[in-house]
């Protein structure tokens, strides 16, 4: 007989408590809905927080020339036109009104001389559009969710709560399960309707700006339940991270010391974005920074710890003090290099995870009734490489359409679904067997299998991939999978690191799978996939969109999608600007 | 707090040596156990890496060694205010406190004393959520509000309070504060990060909202004398003392011990 589980009741779950996991829920309890939100961390630690430069919104404070069809064509531009149009275009026409939404919740931006909300030039954006903060948006944009939701009736927050399994009601969501962190308790959520809002996956990645939550749990579990993924091959370096010391490479350097006047020299002296890109130069889009910073390593005209020098000394130290000041203070404590006086040494770190669950763009409802998903754990909006500044600005949006749409549903079903005893126990049963007893083979550490796998992603499913490498990685990936089920580790329930990485190691093989799987289908580079094999762009592939979904074998199955075709009222925006 | 005497402290295999090793090993003292087991400081050696916080420490002894030791931890960048801990008896975020900036001799590594223990260097906080929960929040007047036009706000009236919007939530000076360390006031007093939270609001040129009842009869802000114990340990540099604390326990006086304001209270019955 199992052990009794902890069951709480809601007509929505939200699972997770990102910006995307909090707007959903705010919505879905404004229209009449209880709502549970669970997050893996404690409240106001999510991703949302890292995110520095601002949030990207057609307003045209600052250059009156902007609006939203010049913001969707920039979008489209640099997801290399393989987004979904009409995506796209919510979200360029709705991002305006998330901001003004988010100051009457208490949000502060930094403003104009005349009171209006201040804009900053960022990568590939036309304009200047970046709403900001100086460089903690991320932070004033979580804090003010998380403010609004914690004061909303009808949302419940459940902190440091692991789900690990989708459960279903015949073809329909039912909730999903998982364990108490604190305690190690099994936990139920039963729900009219799932919100998936579980962010990225960076950690399968040796180089990340990731924290330990970026393993893909929510996709993995969306695609246990049936859900497709779409665009997987396609993840973010973000060109600038830290490099040196050891213990921070990866760590993000924003985006916004480019944008406010940063320069990037190699180790000759040498402006080396005027010859990669003339026009943009440092504010080119993320993937051709970040492959230029690599090939001018590669040339051997890196930094000293191999990276490329960013400059931001001649902005002065007041006003990089100002605008900058998480930066300053960043390499001062972790780095000992003062940035008004030093440059920073940088190199491109595994970032933003442009593909995801494969959703409806109105409602994002994915292809699992009762499931929506929304934020970096959908994909869709940003096509081949996202353009800065429009995650934050995706996660309000599309939050806020999916809580709208999960409550809508939750209240067409009406009555609670029905849970499955059986598929419950097991799932207990799955979950302990790592704390029981011996392995059946040689027992392993899920750390040091976790580690494998960042070595192979890392060296092969890289920022540069080929044929060769990425079928190494396969089969890497399936021998780490084949050695996953001897994961054994002491100590107990009560918050044990090492019996959470045990799931931790098994989502991320499946992610890891869907990345390299895609990533060799597609036989061209664009955006952020760049095969050495095949340099160009491929005129026939730019028409699909690469979907991967669990066959009725149980094995892991790849089928190209078409990319609707743009209408002539969206492209003629297109040529416009 | 008696250390648990190991014959010799727990170390990983020579085939762990990380990238970049120094070859120097750093001896760590990090308490472990949880309320219903026995607790006490464990030896370890870390090889040391350039650079290297405490934190990476804690991560290597994780892998390599105890893979159960319980820390919290999410940016590694001092941005989320997650690794929140004591090290060598001072309150501290482990992934900014470099091990190369630390004296001689074995460093020390305990959780946060202020807040109930989980396991290891992992504390319930959840009572300073719930402390959020009680304040009144962001709450604009009707007609800003409802106003079609997007609200015209000059920097100058909003320059303060960027200062108070950098808490990372990290509790480190809830956790140093003495009347909730020593005093365990957790039911009767707010604490600075709560008074750093209201102060944000109260000056907030778009807030109608008036706390000031909230802050001295349910924040317990008469507790706090002044010590700016919280304004040394904050990360983020707030002068949570000088700038939040005072200036909020000045408006709640005038409210209280204004004459004037006293006899309009009287006179409308409040």
């Amino acid at each position: 007989m199992a052990e009794s589980v902890i069951t709480h009741d809601c007509d929505v779950l939200v699972i997770g408590a990102g910006g995307a996991g909090l707007r959903a829920a705010v919505a879905a309890a404004e229209a009449g809905c209880s709502v549970s939100v669970v997050t893996k961390s404690l409240l106001g630690k999510a991703h949302t927080v890292m995110a520095e430069g601002g949030i990207a919104a057609g307003l045209g404070n600052v250059d009156e020339k902007d609006g939203w069809t010049v913001h969707f064509a920039d979008t489209m531009r640099g997801g290399q036109m393989i987004n979904n149009w009409r995506m796209v275009e919510i979200y360029a026409r709705e991002v305006i009104d998330r901001v003004f939404e988010l100051e009457r919740w208490g949000g502060l931006f930094d403003r104009t001389p005349d009171g209006r909300i201040m804009q900053r030039a960022f990568g590939a954006h036309t304009y200047r559009r970046l709403c900001h903060v100086g460089d903690r948006t991320g932070l004033e944009l979580i804090r003010t969710c998380q403010d609004r939701a914690v004061h909303q009736p009808g949302v419940d927050i459940h902190m440091e709560y692991t789900l690990t399994r989708l459960l279903k009601d015949g073809d329909r969501v039912s909730g999903a399960m998982g364990y108490r962190r604190s305690d190690g308790r099994f936990v139920v959520f039963r729900a009219k309707a799932v919100v998936m809002a579980s962010g990225g996956w960076g950690r399968m990645y040796k180089y990340t700006s990731n924290s330990w939550e970026g393993t893909g749990d929510g996709a993995a579990m969306a695609y246990e339940a049936g859900a497709e993924l779409l665009d997987m091959e396609f993840v973010q370096f973000h060109p600038t991270g830290m490099i040196w010391p050891p213990g921070a490479r990866g760590i993000l350097v924003t985006e916004a010391v480019r944008g406010e006047g940063g320069l990037l020299f190699n180790s000759e002296g040498k402006r080396f974005m005027l010859e990669y890109d003339p026009k943009k130069q440092e504010l080119s889009s993320r993937d051709v920074v970040a492959r230029s910073i690599f090939k001018e390593v590669q040339a051997g005209r890196g930094s000293t710890h191999h990276g490329a020098y960013l400059d931001i000394r001649h902005r002065g130290a007041d006003y990089i003090k100002k605008k900058l000041p998480s930066m300053y203070e960043q390499f001062h404590a972790l780095a000992s290099v003062d940035i008004t006086k030093e440059p920073m040494e940088v190199y491109p770190t595994i970032h933003y995870t442009m593909g995801g669950i494969r959703v409806e763009p109105e409602t994002a409802a994915t292809t699992v009734p009762g499931l929506y998903a929304a934020g970096e754990s959908a994909g869709g909006l940003h096509g081949a490489n996202r353009l800065g500044g429009n995650s934050l600005g995706d996660i309000l949006v599309f939050g806020r359409r999916a809580g709208m749409a999960a409550a809508e549903y939750a209240k067409v079903r009406g009555v609670a679904p029905a849970l499955s005893d059986s598929e419950i126990e097991a799932e207990q049963a799955a979950l302990v067997k790592p704390l029981d007893g011996a392995a059946s083979g040689k027992a392993e550490n899920p750390y040091l299998i976790h580690e494998a796998l960042q070595d192979a992603m890392q060296d092969d499913a890289g920022i540069a991939r080929t044929e060769e490498s990425l079928t190494r990685a396969l089969h890497n990936i399936q021998a780490l999978q084949e050695r996953v089920p001897n994961v054994h580790v002491g100590g107990g329930r009560t918050y044990n690191p090492g019996w959470h990485t045990c799931r931790d190691d098994v989502f991320m093989l499946i992610i890891s799978e869907s990345i390299v799987r895609s990533a060799l289908e597609r036989k061209e580079s664009r955006g952020s996939q760049w095969r050495l094999d095949h340099l160009e762009k491929d005129p026939e592939q730019g028409r699909v969109n690469y979907v991967t979904y669990k066959g009725s074998d149980g094995t892991m199955k790849v089928k190209a999608v078409p990319v609707e075709p743009l209408p002539v009222e969206l492209s003629k925006f297109l040529e416009d600007s | 707090m008696a250390t648990v005497s190991e014959p010799a402290a727990a170390v990983a295999g020579p085939e762990h040596m990380p990238d970049h090793a120094t070859g120097e090993m750093v001896d760590f003292n990090v308490f472990r156990g949880t309320p219903e087991t026995a607790q006490g400081d464990k030896a370890y050696k870390v090889p040391m890496v350039p650079g290297m916080v405490v934190l990476d420490a804690m991560h290597y002894i994780q892998k390599h060694v105890d893979t159960d030791l319980a820390v919290r931890w999410n940016c590694k960048a001092a941005k989320c205010g997650s690794c929140s801990a004591e090290v060598n008896g001072r309150p501290v975020l482990l992934c900014k406190t470099r091990v190369d900036e630390m004296p001689e001799g074995p460093i020390t590594v305990r959780p946060m004393k202020a807040f109930p223990l989980i396991k290891d260097l992992v504390t319930d906080v959840s009572g300073n959520f719930a402390v959020n929960q009680k304040i009144t929040p962001f709450s604009p007047t009707e007609a800003d509000a409802n106003d079609p036009q997007p609200w015209r706000i000059k920097e100058p009236d909003i320059e303060r309070l960027y200062e108070f919007r950098k808490c990372i939530e990290c509790f480190l000076c809830q956790d140093v504060c003495h009347v909730l360390r020593t005093h365990d006031l957790h039911d009767r007093f707010y604490g600075p990060r709560f008074f750093v939270r209201v102060a944000g609001l109260e000056m907030h040129p778009k807030d109608a909202a008036d706390r000031r009842d909230e802050v001295r009869e349910d924040g317990g802000i008469g507790y706090c004398n002044i010590t700016k114990c919280c304004s040394e340990v904050c990360p983020e540099h707030i002068h949570i003392t000088d700038n939040a604390i005072i200036p909020l326990k000045e408006r709640v006086v005038d409210r209280h011990w204004d004459p004037i304001s006293w006899v309009g209270r009287k006179l409308r019955g409040k």
